[in-house]
């Protein structure tokens, strides 16, 4: 028996695209236009075509996809803003929205005021809001600033407000969209931890995110958007596998290029194809270079970028004191790579060039050639695991 | 317009919470403070004055407190009339964040402003009062007309501040042409004069829906006597009309708000 508190059956949403008149003066002159003319119809498209999912009660489901996948509007149609052009979406319960944190803080008001305005705006009472202020304002720890407006607020301050405000709303349906970001370090910290809290406590939780490992620490189930479509939904691991092959799919070769690297793999140590490693495993990166024009002294780079694409780790199979490969047209090699996945866990891009160090020309580059993800059981942060434990603490 | 009531009903802590936002913010800024709701009321009794000046001259005589007081009796309602249409227009376009952030009864962002402004406007009947108690007005039974009017001018201001709140979200130049409205509606509303003026002919003034209102506060307040029964009628059916159908428009539209603001 299944308790569906959450359901989209086929949900579809049409966008125009192009200007809207959104003044008299524009419209009066169009709408004549129109009619002497006979009028254009707009292009029209689909922002969400048939997007069908479920989610069950205190489940935690992951929605992921590019820019422009849809994840913004399914969410607004969640939260009854906007109204879907056909389909049905069935919401049992009090559903409420960590959009944006803070929206509807007047700055000119104190961070008492805004706390029961803010929480009135996100649907709770005013007596609600004062049998939860000191909590709200423990959570946000502004007890000494709530008589200040907040426009004389840090932006950190202002977030960590608006999220404590949005924490204690609790309703049955939560659904967030990247608001885990804000605050400081510690501050985030907390606001995942009220976030599992709020999971424990049976809220359902629809999350939406760029933040891969924010959704697989967090949801046992998701969906990818892909234009407006559903293009994977299951576990969340499968989905962000589904993800990053995705982001991973290789163009086409441009002819012009005499050495090229068709494919790049990753293994992990017994050999299975894959993209999600754990700390401290080995990885095995393959890489093919095939040559349409007989080339000499061959080398390949690896070259290892975090999210924010700093690079991580670079090396290449001279460095490494390999011998360089001469290829005779039509020729294919297969480079091996060995690698110890000392990360902490986290989104990474591979990337490859093929080189020749003596004359300095890059034949091809491919980047991101491969994008992986690391999990670990350890909570690291940053981009290096260096495999810490905590030996000792003793009071002296 | 009665579902419309109870969603307003669920969410009065809201209500009650922007429009308390919407007054706090004004006199928190204001080193005037309370001194601004009065200000409005007292520039046009002001220029009321100029204007008796000018036509006690023209008519040979000197101005006399009964050619002045009407004025001042009238100033407060059209003053919150002026103000709380120039705010709710605007108040959608205003929160936009809100609107396309946040789901909840859209109508209470007009609404509070409304709210607010009434606010302004009973500041304002206050000192009136007090002014009246020192003038030679002798209060009447007929005072009790004071709620029923003022009841059919916020049930006109209500549903004019959702039709046009929401029109200026579809069209954001309506904010432009209430201005240009407001700013000239002066002189077609009896404030500084009275209907009366006009002889016969004057009665089509009275088509203006608050022009009634107006002159009956005149008559109950400053005259003593009865308000004009029919053209009170047509007042309150402007009110009860404005009631009924905007709220159904605002509703049909609202939908829409958030794909537009």
């Amino acid at each position: 028996m299944t308790d569906v508190v959450l359901e989209a059956r086929h949900l579809h949403k049409k966008f125009r695209k192009g200007e809207l008149y959104t003044s008299l003066r524009d419209l009066l002159p169009a709408l004549a236009r129109k009619a002497v003319t006979g009028g254009l119809q707009k292009s029209e498209f689909w922002a969400l075509k048939d997007v069908n999912f479920q989610v069950e009660r205190g489940e935690a489901f992951g929605v992921i996809g590019h820019n422009g996948a849809g994840k913004s509007t399914l969410l607004k149609h969640l939260c009854g803003i906007l109204t879907p052009t056909s389909g049905d979406l069935i919401v049992k319960g009090r559903l409420s929205a960590l959009i944006e944190v803070g929206a509807g803080f007047h700055p000119d008001l104190t961070g008492r005021d805004n706390i029961y305005l803010n929480g009135t705006i996100l649907g709770m009472t005013r007596a609600e809001i004062k049998s939860k202020f000191d909590a709200i304002v423990a959570f946000s720890e502004l007890e000494d600033f709530l008589d200040t407006p907040v426009k004389r607020y840090s932006s950190g301050m202002y977030a960590r407000l608006g999220f404590a405000v949005a924490a204690h709303v609790e309703p049955d349906v939560l659904v967030v969209d990247e608001v885990l970001s804000v605050g400081d370090f510690v501050f985030q910290r907390k606001s995942v931890e009220k976030m599992r809290q709020v999971m424990k406590s049976g809220t359902t939780v629809v999350f939406v995110s760029h933040n891969l490992r924010a959704v697989a620490d967090l949801c046992k189930r998701g969906m990818l958007l892909d234009h407006g479509t559903v293009t994977a939904i299951g576990p969340a691991t499968e989905v962000i596998q589904a993800y990053m092959e995705r982001n991973s799919e290789n163009v086409a070769d441009d002819p012009h290029k005499e050495v090229y690297c068709p494919g790049v793999r990753l293994r992990d140590e017994t050999g299975v194809e894959t993209v999600q490693f754990d700390a401290g495993k080995r990885m095995i990166v393959e890489v093919d270079v095939v040559a349409r024009k007989t080339n000499a002294k061959l080398a390949v780079v690896l070259e290892c970028r975090d999210e924010e694409m700093y690079e991580v780790f670079n090396t290449s199979t001279q460095r490494l004191g390999a011998p360089t490969v001469d290829l005779e047209a039509g020729q294919k090699f297969t480079a091996k790579f060995g690698l110890t996945c000392h990360l902490a866990p986290g989104t990474y891009h591979i990337g490859i060039y093929i080189y020749r160090y003596d004359i300095q020309k890059n034949f091809d580059t491919r980047f991101p050639a491969r994008t992986f993800y690391v999990r670990s059981e350890t909570d690291v942060r940053g981009v290096a695991h260096l495999e810490p434990e905590v030996l000792s603490q003793d009071k002296s | 317009m009665m579902s419309m009531l109870r969603t307003l009903i669920r969410h009065r802590d809201l209500l009650y919470m922007l429009s308390r936002r919407d007054i706090t913010v004004k006199y928190k800024q204001s080193i005037m403070g309370f001194l601004w709701a009065i200000l409005m009321p007292m520039l046009i009794t002001g220029a009321g004055v100029v204007v008796k000046m000018a036509m006690a001259q023209m008519a040979g005589r000197v101005v006399a407190i009964s050619d002045v007081l009407p004025v001042a009796v009238k100033s407060a309602p059209y003053a919150f009339f002026v103000a709380s249409i120039r705010f709710s227009t605007d108040s959608l376009s205003k929160n936009h964040n809100l609107v396309t952030k946040i789901a909840f009864p859209r109508a209470v962002f007009p609404l509070s402003a409304v709210i607010s402004q009434l606010f302004d406007f009973a500041i304002a009947a206050a000192v009136i009062f007090v002014i009246l108690l020192f003038s030679p007005i002798t209060p009447t039974i007929n005072l009790l007309w004071v709620p029923v009017l003022l009841a059919i001018m916020i049930a006109q201001i209500g549903g004019l501040a959702m039709l046009l709140s929401c029109a200026n979200l579809f069209f954001r130049d309506v904010k432009y042409l209430v201005e240009v409205v407001l700013m000239f509606a002066v002189f077609f509303t009896p404030v500084f004069y009275s209907v009366a003026m006009f002889g016969d002919r004057g009665k089509l003034l009275l088509l203006n829906p608050i022009a009634p209102v107006l002159e009956g506060l005149e008559a109950v307040i400053v005259r003593g006597v009865a308000p004009d029964p029919l053209w009170t009628l047509y007042a309150a059916g402007w009110g009860l009309l404005l009631m009924l159908v905007t709220p159904n428009i605002f509703n049909r539209l609202e939908p829409k708000f958030a794909e537009i603001a």
